[in-house]
C-alpha cells in the first residue's frame, strides 16, 4: 500500500493552495462579516478548474476522480469553509444528473457548466423533513405533458444565485422512499419563489434560503430516471459526496491546526512561547492526530468510490469523524489563542463557527452513526 | 515570434534553510521548490505577448536538478509551449548559469526574438544572469522592468530606478528583458493546464551538451552560514504622559549608545 499522492495530484493541491492563499484567505473574514456572496471568487475558481470536480472528460469536465475532487475540496475549505459550501453545492447538485440522468439530460444540463460559469442548488431538505429525507412532502403530479411541483424546501445552498435546481419530491407520499423522484428545474420558472437569505452562525459567505413551489410546471423530460428512482439516486449521490463534505472538514481542521501552531510559537507566557508548555503541546498533538486520521479516512472512502467498491460505511466513518474532529480541533484552536481566539481580529473564532455546520449538513453526525451502526450490525 | 523565458527554481519562501555540514551549500533534500517569483512576471509577459501575436512560441529554459521540475512544469501549466532543462546538481555561479542558458537556447534550434527573465532569483540574489547572458549573446538588456509595450517591432520598456523614478527605453530586435514585480499579474496555473503540461515536450540536456565545464567557474562557494539570530526587540511601556516623557529620553539614549544610529 502506498499512501503517496501522484506528482500530478500534488501539483493540483499546490496550485489550488496558491489560489486559496492569495485570493480566499485574505478576504474570508470580510465576506464572513458582510455575508456578501463571493461570486467573483467562485467564478475565478471555476476558471482554474477547481469547481464542478465531478464532471467527466466526456462531458467537457476535467475528469477528476473522487480522490482528486477531495484534495481540491480540502484545499478550498482550508481557505474558507463557508465559501466552499457554495462551491461544493454545485457538485452536489450536478451529481444526481450525472448518476441518474440520460445522455440527453447530461448534455443539456451538465455541458453548460463546463462552457461558462454557472451555479446550481441541490434541493432535498424541507422545513419539516431534514434527517428523515424519505418523508419529504414536495409533490410531483403527473399532468400529462408535464410534472406539476408543489411544496417547500429549506436550507438550500446557492438558492439565490442558482441557474439550475435539482429538486427531490414524491409522486405519492404513501409510497415513502419508493415514491421519491428527482427532477431538474431551471431558474426563473413560474411559481418558483426564492426565500430570503438565512442569517446564520457560520458559513456566512454561503447563500442559504428556503424555496416555495407553487404549481411549477416542469417538462416531462426533466425527470431523472423513472418516477420513484429518486431515492436510489440520492443514496448514490451521497456515497460520492460524503467524502467531499468530509474533506472540507479536513481542510477546516488543518487550517485551525496551522493557525494554532503558528500562534503558539509566537505567544509568550511565563517567559516562554506557549508551545513550550506541555499542556499546549498535548492539545496540538491531539489536533494533529485527528487531522491526519480524518484525512486517511477520507482518502480511503474516496479511493473505494474510485475503485467502484461500496463505501457506505467508510464514507460515513469519514464524514462523522472528520466533522466531529473539525469541531474539536477548531474549539481547541480558540483555546490555544486564549482571549484573542475569542475575538474577530483573529481567524479561529470563525473556524469554530464554520465547523459546526459540518456536523449538521449532509447527514448529521447522529445520522452517520445510525448508518454506521446498521452497516456494522448487519455485517 | 520565438520568446524564451529563463526560469529558476528556488526554495519556497516559507522553507527553513539549513547549510550543509561542510558549508558548501544548503540542504536541498527537504526543500519545497517553487518558481522564482520574479520569473512568474517573465512567464506571464511572454504569454501576454503570445496571446497578441499569433504563431508565437514560448520556450522556458532552466538550469538545475531533475529532482523536482516544478518551475518548468508550472510555466507550461500556465501556458508555455516547450521546456529545456540543463541538468546539474552542482551549485553553478552566475557565469556558468548564463553560459548554460545560452547553450540551451542555441540547442533549441530557434532563434530568439525576445528573452525574458526575472530581475533576480530570491535565493542567491546575485542579479547577474540576465546581463551576462545578454553580453554572451551580444544582445541589449534592460533590467528591473515594470512596463512593457510592444508596437510592431518596437518595444517600449519602463525601468524602475532609485527613488521611484522611471527610465523609458525603446528597443527593436532581440533583447534580454529582466522583469520586476508590478509588470503584470501572473496567472494561476489552471488544473486543466497542469494536465496539458504533462504532454508538452521537455528536453533534458547535460552541462557538456551546452558546453559548460568546471573551467568556466568564476566563483567558488565555500561557507554558507545562517545570519546571526536577531536579538529580541525591546518593549517600552508608556501608559500615561508622565511615563511617556521618560520613555522618550530612554529610547533616544539607547539609539545613541546601544544601536548607535543617531
Ligand atoms: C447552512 C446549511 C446549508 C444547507 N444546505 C443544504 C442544501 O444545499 N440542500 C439540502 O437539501 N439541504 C441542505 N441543508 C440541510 C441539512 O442537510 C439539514 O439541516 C440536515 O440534514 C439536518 O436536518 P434538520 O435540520 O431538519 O434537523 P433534524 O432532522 O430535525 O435533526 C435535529 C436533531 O435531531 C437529530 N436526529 C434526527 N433524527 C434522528 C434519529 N433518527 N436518531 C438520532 N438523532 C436524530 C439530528 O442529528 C439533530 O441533532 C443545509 C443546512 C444548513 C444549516
Amino acid at each position: 500500500m502506498d499512501f503517496n499522492l501522484s506528482p500530478e495530484q500534488k501539483e493540483f493541491k499546490e496550485h489550488a493552495l496558491k489560489f486559496v492563499k492569495n485570493e480566499i484567505i485574505p478576504v474570508a473574514q470580510k465576506f464572513d462579516e458582510s455575508g456578501e456572496y463571493p461570486r467573483e471568487i467562485f467564478q475565478k475558481a471555476w476558471e482554474l478548474g477547481l469547481i464542478n470536480t465531478s464532471i467527466p472528460e466526456s462531458l467537457g469536465g476535467n475528469g477528476f476522480n473522487n480522490l482528486e475532487a477531495c484534495l481540491i475540496t480540502e484545499t478550498l475549505a482550508y481557505g474558507c469553509m463557508g465559501m466552499n459550501s457554495n462551491f461544493m453545492a454545485n457538485d452536489l447538485a450536478l451529481l444526481p444528473i450525472l448518476i441518474g440522468g440520460n445522455e440527453e439530460q447530461k448534455k443539456k444540463f451538465i455541458t453548460p457548466f463546463t462552457e461558462s460559469f454557472k451555479i446550481a442548488s441541490f434541493c432535498l431538505t424541507e422545513p419539516n423533513n431534514g434527517s428523515d429525507a424519505a418523508g419529504i412532502k414536495t409533490t410531483f403530479t403527473d399532468k400529462g405533458d408535464h410534472w406539476e411541483v408543489n411544496g417547500d424546501k429549506m436550507w438550500i445552498t446557492n438558492a439565490g444565485y442558482a441557474d439550475l435546481f435539482v429538486v427531490y419530491g414524491t409522486i405519492d407520499p404513501e409510497l415513502k422512499h419508493k415514491g421519491i423522484s428527482c427532477l431538474v428545474m431551471e431558474k426563473g420558472v413560474e411559481g418558483l419563489e426564492i426565500g430570503k437569505k438565512e442569517d446564520k452562525m457560520g458559513h456566512r459567505a454561503s447563500d442559504t434560503r428556503g424555496l416555495k413551489f407553487n404549481k411549477v410546471k416542469v417538462p416531462k423530460e426533466n425527470m431523472l430516471g423513472n418516477p420513484g428512482d429518486g431515492w436510489l439516486i440520492a443514496m448514490k449521490t451521497l456515497d460520492h459526496s460524503r467524502p467531499l463534505v468530509a474533506s472540507s472538514a479536513v481542510g477546516g481542521a488543518q487550517r485551525a491546526l496551522d493557525c494554532a501552531v503558528e500562534y503558539s510559537k509566537e505567544r509568550t507566557q511565563f517567559g516562554k512561547p506557549i508551545s513550550a508548555h506541555q499542556a499546549i503541546q498535548m492539545m496540538i498533538a491531539d489536533m494533529a492526530i485527528k487531522v491526519e486520521a480524518s484525512r486517511l479516512l477520507v482518502h480511503k472512502a474516496a479511493c473505494m468510490a474510485d475503485n467502484k467498491q461500496r463505501n457506505t460505511d467508510i464514507a460515513s466513518y469519514a464524514k462523522a469523524f472528520a466533522a466531529d474532529s473539525c469541531m474539536e480541533i477548531t474549539t481547541d484552536a480558540v483555546q490555544i489563542f486564549g482571549g484573542y481566539g475569542y475575538s474577530k481580529e483573529y481567524p479561529v473564532e470563525k473556524l469554530m463557527r464554520d465547523a459546526k455546520l459540518l456536523q449538521i449538513y449532509e447527514g448529521t453526525s447522529q445520522i452517520q452513526r445510525l448508518v454506521i451502526a446498521r452497516e456494522v450490525l448487519n455485517k | 515570434m520565438n520568446i524564451f523565458v529563463c526560469v529558476k527554481q528556488v526554495p519556497d519562501t516559507e522553507t527553513k534553510i539549513t547549510p550543509t555540514g561542510d558549508g558548501s551549500f544548503i540542504e536541498t533534500s527537504s526543500i519545497k521548490w517553487i518558481m522564482n517569483p520574479y520569473d512568474e512576471f517573465a512567464v506571464e509577459q511572454a504569454l501576454l505577448i503570445k496571446a497578441d501575436n499569433a504563431e508565437s512560441t514560448v520556450t522556458v529554459v532552466r538550469v538545475g536538478s531533475t529532482q523536482d521540475t516544478e518551475a518548468l512544469r508550472t510555466a507550461m501549466a500556465m501556458g508555455a509551449d516547450e521546456a529545456f532543462l540543463v541538468e546539474t546538481t552542482e551549485n553553478l555561479d552566475s557565469y556558468m548559469t548564463a553560459k548554460a542558458l545560452k547553450g540551451a537556447i542555441e540547442k533549441s534550434g530557434k532563434t530568439p526574438d525576445l528573452i525574458l527573465s526575472g530581475k533576480q532569483a530570491i535565493d542567491s540574489d546575485a542579479l547577474q544572469v540576465p546581463q551576462i547572458l545578454a553580453q554572451m549573446l551580444d544582445l541589449p538588456s534592460v533590467s528591473v522592468v515594470v512596463g512593457f509595450e510592444k508596437d510592431g517591432d518596437k518595444i517600449t520598456l519602463k525601468r524602475e530606478v532609485e527613488g521611484g523614478a522611471l527610465e523609458v527605453y525603446e528597443v527593436t530586435g532581440p533583447t534580454v528583458v529582466a522583469c520586476n514585480k508590478g509588470l503584470n499579474t501572473p496567472r494561476y496555473a489552471s488544473l486543466p493546464g497542469i494536465m496539458k503540461a504533462k504532454k508538452k515536450p521537455l528536453t533534458t540536456l547535460s552541462l557538456s551538451d551546452v558546453g559548460v565545464s568546471d573551467g568556466d567557474r568564476k566563483l567558488k562557494f565555500s561557507n554558507f552560514q545562517l545570519p546571526p539570530e536577531k536579538p529580541p526587540g525591546k518593549k517600552f511601556d508608556a501608559m500615561d504622559e508622565a511615563a511617556a516623557a521618560g520613555v522618550v529620553s530612554e529610547v533616544v539614549g539607547l539609539l545613541r549608545t546601544e544601536a548607535k544610529v543617531i
